[in-house]
């Protein structure tokens, strides 16, 4: 088995009109064995930005742990928040850092940039940024995630409609993968609020 | 193969071992403790390698113990079980720990709590939680009969089911089991579960 499976996990960003949603499976695995249904995957950077991370959930905590502690520095140094273009580059770098020992994580981020423009970009496990206009995925359902989401996807949805979408999209494909589901783990940002839901699905 | 297993209760948590020291085939003792009472208020139960398990909880036990010295406070659960997450993810791809821990303990402000870690510094707070062997048997058991709240009683009468079924379904079952509790007044053993009891030593031959 894969190290990239040896957790499980299933992450979704998608742009809508002014706004995005970034969404998440709940399982925390040993291989075939299920320890926790209520694992975070999903974590605020700040008001605006926010990164899952998908892989194994060892390097996920240690690598969100540096990232944190890397935007405060910046916040301390600049005063002001850091920008997704901005912050996926930091964590590209973070990333090839360690080329020859990487973290075992593929990152998804989504925010909102300058005059509340929505930033998707997903990458690698060293750090190689692949920006997208409409959606991005990461983890061990990848491949149903892709399919669902070109199927159910278009572009400026707001955000009641984003939501639909992006939950439909992440527990059909959930379902599909063993090592991922439980549920799933919902933000939909816009510039004025921030909505935070859980789903349920099968709960297998 | 090592048992560890643990949940959390009203008021309190448990933490169950076994307590056989196994080298190959060859049960050395019966009788090892493998829950160390970290401090006043919280337990650590850890399986694996037996060298690593032990250098590596006692060193966690003597850093927890210099914060109190340096600052006059106990370390919260929170912050001991991510110390000691800390500590093996650095160690990870250096020379890795190969220990599983549940931390369990108890803070006035928020309560008992319970912390999974297994020895790739995968960090989860959970309500029940097991690792080796007996997680397929004890696991079981607690997903059917736990349920949040449990009082002292409930709770033993779910460990001894699951120490029933780890002796009944596992080949290589540990004979023994040590339960330590900790709640409001403490971490401290709560009872032994014993099948096997090692022999009293003989008195001295005289010549």
């Amino acid at each position: 088995m894969s190290i990239f499976e040896y957790n499980g996990s299933a992450l979704i960003a998608m742009v809508g009109k002014n706004c995005f949603a970034i969404a998440s499976d709940r399982r925390l695995g040993v291989q075939l064995q299920t320890i926790a249904t209520d694992f975070q995957r999903i974590y605020k950077i700040h008001d605006k930005l926010y990164i899952g991370l998908s892989g194994l959930a060892t390097d996920a905590q240690t690598l969100y742990q540096r990232l944190v502690f890397r935007h405060k520095l910046y916040q301390l140094r600049e005063e002001r928040d850091m920008k997704p273009e901005t912050f996926a580059s930091l964590v590209s770098a973070i990333l090839y850092e360690k080329r020859f020992g990487p973290y075992f994580c593929q990152p998804v981020i989504a925010g909102l940039g300058d005059d509340d423009k929505p930033f998707i970009c997903t990458m690698d496990s060293i750090g190689a940024k692949e920006l997208a206009k409409d959606f991005v995925v990461a983890g061990t359902a990848s491949e149903s995630l892709y399919g669902a989401c070109e199927s159910m996807y278009k572009p400026d949805m707001e955000p009641e409609e984003l939501f639909e979408t992006i939950s439909q999209a992440l527990l059909s494909s959930v379902d599909r993968d063993c090592l991922s589901g439980w549920g799933g783990h919902v933000f939909v940002v816009t510039p004025t609020e921030v909505i935070e839901r859980t789903l349920k699905g099968r709960m297998d | 193969m090592e048992c560890v297993f643990g949940l959390v209760g009203n008021g309190f948590a448990l933490v169950v071992a076994d307590t056989s020291a196994v080298h190959s085939i060859l049960v050395h003792k019966s009788n090892e403790d493998k829950i160390m009472i970290l401090d006043s208020h919280k337990l650590l139960g850890a399986s694996g390698e037996s060298g690593d398990r032990v250098q590596f909880t006692e060193y966690i036990q003597k850093n927890v113990a210099l914060y109190q010295f340096r600052n006059g406070i106990p370390l919260t659960t929170a912050a001991a079980a991510n110390f000691t997450r800390g500590e093996l993810a650095t160690a990870l791809r250096k020379s890795p720990y190969f220990v599983n821990i549940l931390l369990a303990g108890y803070d006035k402000e928020t309560g008992p709590s319970l912390y999974y870690m297994d020895y790739i510094a995968t960090l989860h707070k959970i309500e029940k939680g097991a690792f080796g062997y007996g997680s397929y048997f004890s696991l079981s058991m607690m997903d059917r009969h736990y349920h949040s709240g449990m009082s002292v009683e409930e709770a033993i009468d779910l460990v001894d089911k699951c120490i029933v079924e780890i002796r009944s379904r596992l080949v290589v079952a540990p004979p023994n089991f040590v339960i330590k509790i900790v709640d409001k007044d403490g971490a401290r053993e709560y009872a032994w579960r014993e099948s096997i009891k090692d022999a009293a030593a003989l008195p001295p031959t005289t010549a």
